[in-house]
């Protein structure tokens, strides 16, 4: 029953190089001859769909037999994700370039053919020009990004200890407070944002309990301002801060800190000159997974800030749904992607690397 | 190390930070009173409002339908893209195909659901197909953001597992995909579930990329929550809110009574 190791060995790994550029060339090609297709007359598409997808089919039969499975499950998520994750991305900045129209999409079409049938091209900088000559769209940038940093701040503040707190407890507890820490990412997000409007309104829970006590006379102005959404944001992020945390302290050797101990330094010393430095890794992951999506936040600005809190995702949502500027609010996305996304994919993949070394 | 008393302190407020609220919507959601933070006395009335109210019903059936189709394409997606990444060495594509898993983990909702609606748009005018928008858009748009997750859970799993498994099937003449169905699969079941689970969750949950790519007849428990939550405080998203964190509870329990049930086992 068992093989001859010495005739089997380890399989060699089988490389179909050629079919591989064939099914990324193709892709690329497919991509690229979407977004060109976009662009054409109905007309024109519908004729080009007739030549185009016989010859497809015709090509695909013939090659069949010679082509891998292997290729085969790689072409399946990867034209997936290319199709609804990167072509969006082009046609989104296609429209970006568009002028708003009142019509069925309300955007200019890419190509126009004027009456002696040249072709013209409707593509301009104008909406960039727009949100970057008005000074609402710079500060709900700006805004953004400096709400995200103050959650971030006062997350890592309150995560930290946590974190701390719960890999340094025994067994059967750390467990627990582990599981108490992710519970809450199960239940709803909305409705957790939700509870917070019952606890900061004018008659809400906070306001009622320190009345009761006597501690201030007038209710306390919480909703719709910036200190409620972050509170909101540090709600909704705060076990995204712990859990890289914990992950991190709970490696942390006692016997360093013994050793620090050892040599007379006070634990404080010895939590900034040894924990803390130690646990970085951990500070720049649960950082990270808190800024990044804080800033494109719109829920909770909009659920739990007032009308001048500004932000980027919420600017967007606006553009779109209230003013119904499809090619704005795409141009306000493409600025964003490249303020805000790009930096931290970008950020990210150096500690990806950096890990990767180590 | 001698503890003080700093941290538990810290810890229990964060601790009640996280839970306060959650445990107030559900006292207030047993409340008389239409007035969600005066109490006016023990009541499941808005219980009962609850399941008269045809439109949330009806939205929260819409959500579960989305959920389990978006997390069971994503499942398949994430795990063929997993596996792709983790089994099949160098290919061309490959750093496409690893952008484009990693890269919906950090973007904005808003521009996964600003982009996903031009694309459907887009893909109207020119092939006639998805014919307006509704439940099949916001599920393609929801396998499509889940499926990066999936693909994070799958690929951990794939790594950590022991190839050697694989390598015996193939010498003893297995084929590749009977490799992977008779030994990868299995081994990497449990995570494929959670994957499923998370998938399931994250599509339940979201209201920002469903407001963009979803269509009339086809509004999201989340939709129809926030149209409500909007307006102010409503006693019956309370009772919801209540429902939905006992089923959380109830499962998580029942998880874990099974979990240890299986360690024991193993020991």
């Amino acid at each position: 029953m068992s093989p001859d190791p010495q005739s089997q060995g380890a399989p060699k790994p089988r490389r179909y190089k050629p079919l591989t550029m064939l099914a990324a060339g193709l892709a690329g090609l497919a991509g690229a001859l979407f977004v060109g297709w976009l662009a054409l007359p109905p007309g024109l598409q519908a004729a080009l769909f007739l030549i185009i997808a016989p010859a497809f089919v015709y090509f695909l039969i013939s090659r069949r037999m010679g082509w891998s499975d292997r290729w085969m499950v790689i072409a399946i998520p990867l034209l997936w994700f290319f199709v609804f994750f990167l072509v969006p991305f082009f046609v989104l900045g296609r429209i970006s370039l568009a002028e708003t129209m009142i019509a069925r999409p309300p955007y200019s079409p890419l190509w126009e053919t004027d009456r002696d049938g040249n072709l013209e091209i409707i593509a301009s900088l104008e909406n960039y020009r727009f949100i970057l000559g008005d000074a609402l769209y710079l500060n709900a940038y700006l805004s953004s990004i400096k709400v995200a940093f103050i959650s971030t701040i006062f997350a890592l503040l309150l995560g930290y200890p946590i974190a701390y707190y719960i890999a340094r407890s025994p067994e059967p507890r750390r467990s627990i407070l582990l599981l108490l820490v992710i519970l809450p990412f199960w239940t709803s997000f909305l409705l957790r944002v939700y509870a917070w409007i019952g606890f900061l309104r004018r008659e809400g829970v906070i306001n009622n309990v320190l009345m009761w006590l006597g501690v201030i006379d007038e209710p306390l102005v919480m909703m719709q301002t910036d200190f409620a959404v972050y509170i909101g944001i540090v709600y909704t992020y705060l076990p995204f801060m712990i859990l890289p945390l914990y992950a991190n302290l709970v490696k942390l050797d006692d016997a360093l800190l013994e050793a620090a101990s050892d040599l007379g330094a006070r634990p404080s010393v010895t939590f900034l000159t040894v924990t803390l430095p130690l646990s970085m890794p951990g500070i720049i992951a649960g950082s990270m997974l808190v800024f990044i999506p804080a800033i494109g936040e719109y829920v909770i600005p909009a659920l739990l800030g007032g009308p001048d809190t500004l932000m980027i995702g919420r600017t967007l949502w606006d553009e779109f749904f209230s003013a119904r500027d499809w090619p704005v609010a795409s141009a306000v996305a493409i600025v964003m992607l490249f303020l805000v996304v790009a930096p931290t994919m970008w950020l990210q993949s150096v500690q990806n690397r950096q890990e990767e070394r180590d | 190390m001698k503890r003080g008393w700093f941290l538990p302190i810290v810890a229990t407020l964060g601790f009640a930070f996280l839970y306060a609220p959650i445990v107030s919507l559900v006292i207030f959601s047993f409340n008389e009173s239409r007035l969600v933070t005066v109490w006016g006395g023990f009541s499941t009335r808005w219980y009962g409002e609850l399941l008269d109210d045809g439109q949330m019903l009806g939205a929260a059936w819409i959500s579960l339908k989305v959920g389990a189709w978006a997390a069971s394409i994503a499942t398949v997606m994430g795990t063929l893209a997993a596996f792709v990444l983790t089994r099949f060495g160098k290919f061309r594509g490959k750093l496409l195909m690893t952008g484009m898993i990693t890269a919906p983990l950090v973007m904005p909702e808003v521009i996964i659901g600003l982009s996903l609606l031009l694309l459907f748009v887009a893909m109207e005018g020119v092939l006639g197909w998805p014919a307006g928008r509704g439940m099949l858009t916001v599920i393609i748009a929801h396998a499509t953001f889940t499926a990066a997750y999936v693909a994070v859970i799958a690929q951990s799993r794939l790594r950590d597992m022991d190839e050697s498994l694989e390598e015996a099937a193939r010498d003893l003449g297995a084929g590749p995909v009977r490799v992977f169905f008779d030994i990868t699969l299995p081994v990497i079941a449990p995570a494929l579930v959670s994957g499923w689970l998370l998938a399931f969750t994250l599509s339940l949950d979201d209201l920002v990329i469903a407001s963009f790519v979803s269509g009339p007849g086809a509004s999201t428990l989340p939709m129809v929550i926030f149209s409500k939550v909007r307006l102010g405080v409503s006693p019956d998203v309370n009772a919801l809110a209540t429902i939905i964190i006992g089923i959380v509870a109830l499962a998580v329990t029942v998880a874990g009574v099974l979990l240890m049930r299986q360690s024991k086992r193993m020991r």
